[in-house]
């Protein structure tokens, strides 16, 4: 009796403070003017100097492109946290035989992942004059991998923990090194010079959008980019080999937990 | 009320709606849906406030800062999740206690 | 030119030491290493150039704010980084020591390294910040790593409370981007020098103000939103604890106290400022009464924590009085540099004291003092400089604190603050005393000299900052928000004589003081908030 009052107390008490807040969003939001540009104007006078035409990805990547580096640290940051997390974690299904992948689903995936790579390399491209980049063009990539995991296709076979390693962390230091070289030449951190801003711009998008899509599938495996290993009759998912151990043919045991190196 | 203070009011109800389940929802999973919503409100406010301009290209910051926001709440979720199934699998619970002041 | 260096010390590098320490075991412990030194050097460097020219701006990416993002570094700044070096050098070491001692397998362990890197980086890009949308990220950053830190070793309870602590955390920023979203969309930026200009207490204004200090004050965990820091703090690794003490709670203090005194009206907002205050006072009340009653050590000193946080808010109603603005204001910064180092050094000690007896409990440490003097010493010197006896910091903090309340005429304020230091002496001197006993001396396991000492030489450095608080207020001095104020603040200038090294240093803070003062002016010339 006392949890279900105590129970609706707070429920209440919830739904006071919320409505409370609600409410008073919505009235500050009814006193804004109904025509404010903000920052557009700025933007209009120096995009033509910034590289991109887009203005999104010229003020994503040029003019707070310190925000942008940060936020690629975030994301390398949840990935060593999920990793440390996921330690000591052993999984191994004893799933389906390795043939029998639904022969439609195997050839749909067939057909599809080449159109999904053009179209996160389209994504990346035009994100320089229109809506996109390298943020959308890693999501595209993502899916596709996680596409390719479910449907069982074993693409991870030999990618080792530095490999591994240097994927996640690549967008952040390609950040870095245009950052310090920028630093060196007698610039700010990350001041472009005006010609090279369309390039570096498109450098610093295409290594992101591998990183980050490196990183969005080592995410959603929670910290760990698994690969499958086909042997004889059954599926085994193993964390990440020791360096310079070559995949054999023979079964691994079932339990076996990768040795750390 | 023009449209753009429409949908940035709907982001206001968002952003209630998602408040009030990350708090008295039990579930973490239920609770970090709740923030889910909260932050989506939050960007739906900060774009349909850029729309405000008098031309049809609205203002590129509040894009960017959104693009940089979904990204940054992603990588908390993730976080929260893996943290989410290893405290499940260490403890088979999925609801966090309630955190008193305990002697 | 100098900035640059200066900054690539204090952001870049940490950030390339984390990514190169992830991807390259052998190099986490040497980039750990490098980076923590390049930190104090720059630290310093930065300290002395401010104190010489006045405060710094950059601008990262080359435009100007308010297009891109400007960085500023003023005293507070300084000292703050100083503060961050220091603590980070010793938990290093100390961590160098826990780690070889761990009976886990050695990966777990050894993710602390670029983990600490890139909390490091975030701390020092807070504090550099001068955009509040960058601030935004970096304090996303910051929690993140910390809460990557707190669950490492993957205990239950460590768990549970890094869940805790990152939900309210998400929560708690999404509130303060919501204020961010709101101030940009009236002003039309996010840079804090540009809004200080231009801020007006209106409707939408004032919404934002509540929003972005609920956030923060969830954050730093004051009274009664501070539920979630015991248990994390407790549970976590021990150089965790102490980073996170020490260094996470400040950071978020910190942007409070730059928001509220060099942007919003804060003379316009005395009432939020007395409620901050009241926070503050049930903080430290509360906390102490609950450190005496806990019988867990970590526990006892994370509650610690939640009451000492409390005295950084009292600063919020004396800055009403013109007259004991600025003391009470770099009181504040003083306090919070020394409660950094000597609750970091109780956190080392207190973890070096756990593993040697094997057991988190309190009773379990009588005794121990014969077979553990050094740590023993470290907790004890801590534990005086958290009370607040002289000559530590927080002693001339707590006089200056106390001072400014009973000039301003707030008798109860000045009551709290007193008892505060009894309370807290009060569960020192129980763990102390307990530490002393001439009990037969069980076995207790040997603790790594690492460690040991790195406890103990921040507790002597908590101790002695009494010492260099002549300096230290010269440089909070520059670009402070009460220019004037510092010209009749007479306490000052006593604390000065009474504890400076010398003459002449006195004599070098009055006139450089006045430059202070003149460079404040003209950065306030702006303002009228002074008026």
């Amino acid at each position: 009796m006392g949890e279900a009052t105590f129970r609706f107390c707070s429920v209440v008490v919830f739904a006071t403070i919320v409505v409370l807040i609600v409410g008073a969003l919505g009235a500050a939001i009814l006193t804004l003017p109904t025509e404010a540009s903000g920052l557009k104007t700025v933007v209009d006078g120096s995009l033509d100097r910034s590289g991109a035409k887009n203005p999104v990805t010229a003020v994503l990547l040029n003019f707070r492109g310190y925000d942008t580096m940060l936020e690629l640290v975030v994301m390398l940051l949840a990935v060593i946290g999920a990793r440390a997390l996921t330690r000591g974690e052993t999984y191994t299904p004893t799933g389906a035989e390795a043939d029998d992948i639904d022969p439609l689903l195997h050839g749909f995936v067939r057909l599809i992942t080449p159109v999904m790579i053009v179209v996160a390399g389209y994504l990346l491209w035009v994100g320089g004059h229109a809506p996109g980049g390298a943020f959308q063009a890693a999501a595209v990539l993502a899916g596709l991998g996680v596409l390719l995991q479910l449907s069982g296709f074993p693409w991870f076979r030999h990618l080792y923990g530095f490999a591994e390693r240097s994927l996640l962390i690549s967008g952040v230091v390609a950040f870095l090194a245009v950052g310090i070289g920028t630093m060196i030449g007698p610039r700010s951190f990350l001041q472009y010079p005006p010609a090279l801003a369309k390039t570096l711009i498109l450098l610093i998008e295409a290594v992101a959008t591998v990183s980050i899509a490196a990183i969005l599938l080592t995410l959603y495996n929670s910290g760990v980019l698994r690969f499958l290993e086909f042997t004889r009759g059954e599926m085994i998912e193993q964390k990440e080999r020791p360096e310079g151990v070559r995949v054999e043919k023979d079964p691994a045991e079932p339990g076996a937990e990768a040795s750390a190196p | 009320m023009t449209q753009p203070i429409l949908y940035a009011l709907a982001g206001a109800v968002m952003i209630g709606i998602g408040l009030f389940g990350a708090m008295s929802c039990a579930h973490v999973l239920r609770k970090m849906i709740g923030l889910n919503i909260m932050g989506a409100g939050t960007f739906l406010v900060l774009i349909s406030l850029a729309r405000r301009t008098p031309g049809p290209v609205p203002d590129p910051v509040p894009h960017a800062m959104v693009l940089t926001g979904i990204v940054v709440a992603v990588s908390a979720t993730a976080l929260a999740l893996a943290l989410l199934r290893r405290y499940y699998r260490e403890t088979g619970r999925t609801q966090l206690e309630p955190a008193g002041d305990q002697a | 030119m100098m900035f640059e260096i200066l900054f690539f010390g204090l952001v870049v590098l940490p950030l390339l030491g984390g990514c190169l320490a992830f991807l390259w075991r052998p190099l986490a412990v040497p980039a750990n290493g490098l980076v923590v030194v390049v930190q104090l050097v720059c630290g310093f460097g930065l300290a002395s150039k401010v104190m010489a020219e006045g405060p710094l701006t950059y601008e990262a990416g080359g435009w100007d704010a308010p297009l891109g993002i400007n960085m500023y570094a003023d005293g507070l700044t300084a000292l703050m980084l100083v503060m961050v070096a220091v603590v980070a050098a010793a938990v290093v070491v100390y961590a160098d020591g826990a780690i070889s001692l761990s009976d886990q397998t050695m990966d777990d362990q050894q993710l602390f390294w670029p983990i600490n890197l890139l909390l490091l980086a975030s701390l020092n890009a807070l504090f550099l910040s001068g955009d509040i949308f960058n601030l935004y990220v970096t304090l996303e950053l910051l929690t993140l790593s910390a809460v990557a830190l707190i669950g490492l070793v993957g205990k239950v309870d460590a768990l549970a409370a890094a869940l805790r602590y990152l939900l309210i955390a998400i929560a708690a920023s999404l509130l303060y981007l919501l204020g961010v979203a709101i101030l940009y969309s009236v002003y039309g930026n996010v840079d804090w020098q540009l809004l200080g200009g231009e801020f007006r207490p209106d409707a939408p204004s004032l919404l934002a103000i509540a929003l972005i200090l609920s956030g923060l004050l969830l954050k730093t965990a004051v009274f009664p939103l501070h539920f979630w820091l015991p248990a994390a703090h407790a549970s976590a690794p021990t150089p965790a604890s102490a980073l996170l003490s020490a260094l996470v709670l400040k950071a978020s203090f910190f942007i409070i106290l730059r928001l509220w005194f060099s942007v919003f009206p804060f003379q316009d907002l005395r009432a939020a400022g007395l409620l901050l205050t009241s926070l503050g006072v049930a903080a430290i009340l509360w906390g102490s009464v609950q450190a005496i009653r806990q019988t867990h050590l970590k526990l006892m000193v994370a509650y610690s924590t939640v009451a000492q946080i409390g005295y950084l808010f009292l600063v919020f109603s004396l800055a009403g009085e013109p007259s004991v603005a600025f003391d009470a204001w770099s009181a504040t910064a003083l306090f919070a540099v020394s409660h950094a180092f000597a609750k970091a050094s109780v956190f080392l000690a207190a973890g070096s004291l756990q593993y040697a007896t094997g057991s988190g409990e309190i009773e379990s440490l009588a005794g121990v003092a014969q077979q553990q003097p050094v740590t023993t010493l470290a907790f004890a010197t801590a534990g005086v400089v958290l009370i607040g006896l002289p000559p530590s910091g927080a002693f001339i903090a707590k006089w200056l604190l106390l001072g400014a309340a009973i000039k301003a005429g707030q008798w109860p304020l000045a009551a709290v603050i007193l008892i505060g230091g009894v309370l807290a002496a009060i569960y020192v001197f129980r763990v102390v005393g307990l530490l002393m006993l001439s009990d037969p001396p069980k076995p207790t396991r040997p603790i790594p000299g690492r460690m040991q000492y790195a406890a103990l030489s921040l507790a002597i450095m908590a101790a002695t900052l009494g010492v260099v608080t002549a300096p230290a207020l010269r440089l909070l001095g520059v670009d402070a928000p009460f220019g004037r104020a510092a010209d009749q603040s007479l306490s000052v200038a006593e604390v000065v004589k009474t504890f400076g090294s010398s003459e002449s240093s006195s004599k070098l803070w009055t006139s450089s003081a006045t430059d202070g003062i003149s460079e404040g002016v003209i950065e306030e010339a702006s303002n009228d908030e002074l008026e």
